[in-house]
């Protein structure tokens, strides 16, 4: 067939087209799945489902799996029995159990490439453009700034995958969402997802995968595309995506798993068709002008709750819709604010920096920028910086960057997730508000009654020097 | 996987829009290595006030009085009716896990978040998506009537009220099959074992870097 001929595909269907098994005649197809992560919450239960039923896993070289959610960040020597809380130790333990006994290659808690499964998969070459990526993990949509179609499942997916390598699948609908122009100086990648969940809602990419494009969008290194992806989930949509361009080829390039030699340029050459063709249909475009960008800071429990830096708390009375209303005033009354106050007033508890959306060397770097030479509010009661990986931990540490956080007054950690979700020892106490570079803002998420606020890296930085949100732009 | 034919169910109100998987089953308990157990802990930081923990006897607990679930009226409740976008967020599978483990069978909404949509139907939910007037009406039915129950026939695909009123709804064909039948989807898949191979030499041959790459 000639490729002339063909239809204009957006990227999401080149993807899908090359990942059918088999198209069903009811509408649903089997998907090819080429790579899947796993950690220790959501694969126990899929290991034990393959045992009972008597099944293996149809391809051990597809898998690599890494524990991250339950780790402790603090000094961890004696490893797995050094972890304090039982019930973390054994779901960690199974992991390495289940690993270990299904042949599975897995990067242990002592291992310096151990880290957030978001962040060692492209560290480390595991995900790769054109590829299908999944993790029972909602935040696997980041691995789409690769030009993969990478979306979370649930645990009867995991096992799904492991026994058959394939999912039953249904085709999204295609999304457009362009960014274009220039970003202002010290407005971020998380800013500009920020500002497009603000724009289209938690519910606006329910369905759809969303390609994210334009000079915005193109001028953002691998990281900030990362970024991006991470919380397209945020937006609602399971998958987000970016063209493959020089800067995807040169990240890939070198790294353990990436292809090498003959295979490497064949791989390459097959990559640069990963992009949207000219003409390709998408059913929903969003454009927004990067310039009317400002930083981000989320006042509420949703990450549609969000405004720029300079703007103030909203006020339900001037809402129509009942539903929304109702929901302000209940964000309002958790978060302890009053409508009107302005975000640059309220004080915070603490700062986490880290996390699948914002833990890799070139936040570190912005986050450090800032606190260079100045000191954590006195008014604080912690500043935490958790990077994503061993290895994003030891550039950082070649770097100094360990040192600028540590003379700042920050704590300096081992990799994990955290403070985003606070499974480990890592948490928000009852009423205590938090500058946070994670991704959700949910009632209870960083601790029992605490009270999120999601930002860039840099603005986390400054919220810890000042004590309150400053506008990072305003900063030398 | 347990079958879903027909069922009548005492209906619970769940009032809020954006009811996330964090809010569902909040993730201390998400420690377990087991897929039963979470119905004590669904909704746990609405249902009780204090700061649920594993292991605990939540008998003991303090129960809010103001949460829909500890109201009475509302006790053995097998069919959920909620608002826009339930289950967004994190995609534990956990949530349909304790929403099974309570007792509820279906979840009704005029919107649902794709993941929680999806691990819903693996475990024998049925999410129904209703037009939002409609859930606003039995909303407003469930508030004025004690006891006020739904009929859901999947294979008609059609959800009764008890005044006799009726709104048919729409399920993927597959997912209507495997629940009707309580079919296991992996065995399912595994009939194509074929066709799956016959995928894999086609991609050796187009894409061979995808396959046995292990450089650790």
């Amino acid at each position: 067939m000639s490729s002339s001929k063909q239809q204009p595909r957006t990227l999401y269907d080149k993807l899908w087209d090359s990942h059918v098994v088999k198209q069903r005649d009811d509408g649903s197809a089997l998907i090819y799945i080429d790579r899947q992560l796993l950690h220790e919450v959501t694969s126990p239960q899929a290991f034990e489902g393959l045992r009972i039923a008597g099944r293996k896993p149809w391809r051990v070289d597809a898998n690599l799996a890494t524990p991250d959610h339950n780790v402790p960040t603090t000094e961890r020597s004696s490893g797995v029995e050094g972890i304090a809380d039982p019930v973390s130790r054994i779901q960690v333990q199974t992991l390495d159990d289940n690993c270990e006994d299904f042949g599975i290659t897995e990067f242990k808690m002592h291992d310096k490439r151990q880290g957030i499964v978001h962040v060692i998969g492209p560290e480390q070459g595991a995900t790769l453009p054109g590829m299908t990526v999944v993790c029972g993990d909602s935040h696997t949509s980041t691995h789409g700034a690769f030009a993969a179609l990478a979306h979370g499942i649930g645990t009867s997916e995991v096992e799904h995958v492991l026994a058959t390598q394939c999912l039953v699948q249904k085709k999204m609908l295609n999304m457009l969402v362009r960014v274009d122009g220039e970003l202002q100086k010290g407005v971020t990648a998380k800013d500009v997802i920020l500002a497009i969940i603000g724009q289209i809602g938690t519910a606006g990419g329910t369905g759809y995968a969303i390609e994210f494009a334009g000079q915005a969008i193109e001028s953002l290194s691998m990281e900030g595309r990362m970024t991006i992806c991470n919380m397209a989930i945020e937006a609602g949509a399971r998958a987000g995506l970016v063209a493959v361009d020089e800067k995807t080829i040169n990240y890939v390039k070198g790294r353990p798993f990436s292809p090498q030699g003959k295979l490497w340029d064949q791989a390459v050459s097959a990559w640069r068709d990963l992009h949207s063709d000219a003409g390709a249909q998408f059913d929903k475009e969003v454009i927004l002008n990067a310039a009317d960008i400002e930083p981000q800071v989320t006042w509420g429990t949703s990450p549609e709750m969000v405004t720029g830096v300079s703007g103030i708390v909203p006020d339900p009375e001037q809402e129509s819709d009942a539903t929304a209303k109702d929901g302000i005033s209940r964000a309002l009354q958790y978060m302890g604010l009053a409508a009107g106050k302005a975000v640059t007033q309220i004080q915070l508890d603490r700062v986490f920096i880290g996390s699948c959306t914002n833990s890799r060397i070139e936040d570190l770097r912005e986050a450090a920028k800032v606190a260079k030479g100045r000191k954590v509010a006195g008014t604080l009661k912690q500043a935490l910086v958790v990077p994503g990986s061993g290895l994003v931990k030891e550039q950082a540490e070649q770097e100094g960057l360990d040192k600028i956080f540590l003379e700042a007054g920050f704590e300096w950690r081992e990799p994990g997730c955290s403070m985003c979700l606070a499974m480990n020892a890592d948490k928000l106490g009852a009423g205590e508000h938090c500058a946070s570079t994670s991704n959700r803002n949910f009632e209870g998420r960083q601790g029992f009654g605490g009270r999120t606020h999601l930002v860039s890296p840099s603005m986390a930085a400054a919220a810890a020097v000042f004590g309150h949100f400053v506008d990072v732009r305003e900063l030398d | 996987m347990k079958k879903f034919t027909q069922m009548t169910g005492l209906v619970a109100p769940m009032d809020r829009a954006n009811v996330d998987t964090d809010m569902i089953i909040p993730k201390q308990f998400l420690k377990s290595i087991k897929r039963s157990g979470f119905g004590p802990n669904l909704f746990d930081e609405l249902r009780y006030l204090d700061e649920g923990q594993p292991d605990q006897d939540n008998s003991q607990r303090p129960l809010n009085p103001d949460f829909v679930l500890n109201q009475s009226r509302f006790q053995g409740a097998s069919i959920l009716l909620a608002r826009k976008n339930f289950g967004c967020g994190s995609s534990r599978e956990h949530a349909p896990w304790a929403l099974d483990d309570y007792g509820f069978r279906a979840v009704i909404a005029p919107s649902f978040a794709d993941i929680f949509f999806n691990n819903c139907f693996k475990n024998g939910i049925l999410a129904i998506v209703l037009k939002e007037n409609d859930v606003d009406f039995l909303f407003d039915r469930t508030a004025e009537n004690e006891g006020y129950s739904l009929t859901i026939n999947l294979q008609d695909k059609i959800v009764t009220t008890p005044e006799g009123k009726q709104f048919s709804f729409e399920v993927d064909r597959f997912r209507q099959h495997c629940l009707l039948n309580g079919l296991d989807e992996i065995g399912v898949t595994l009939e194509d074992e074929d066709a799956i191979r016959q995928y894999e030499l086609r991609r050796k041959q187009d894409a061979p870097w995808l396959f046995g790459q292990q450089h650790y």
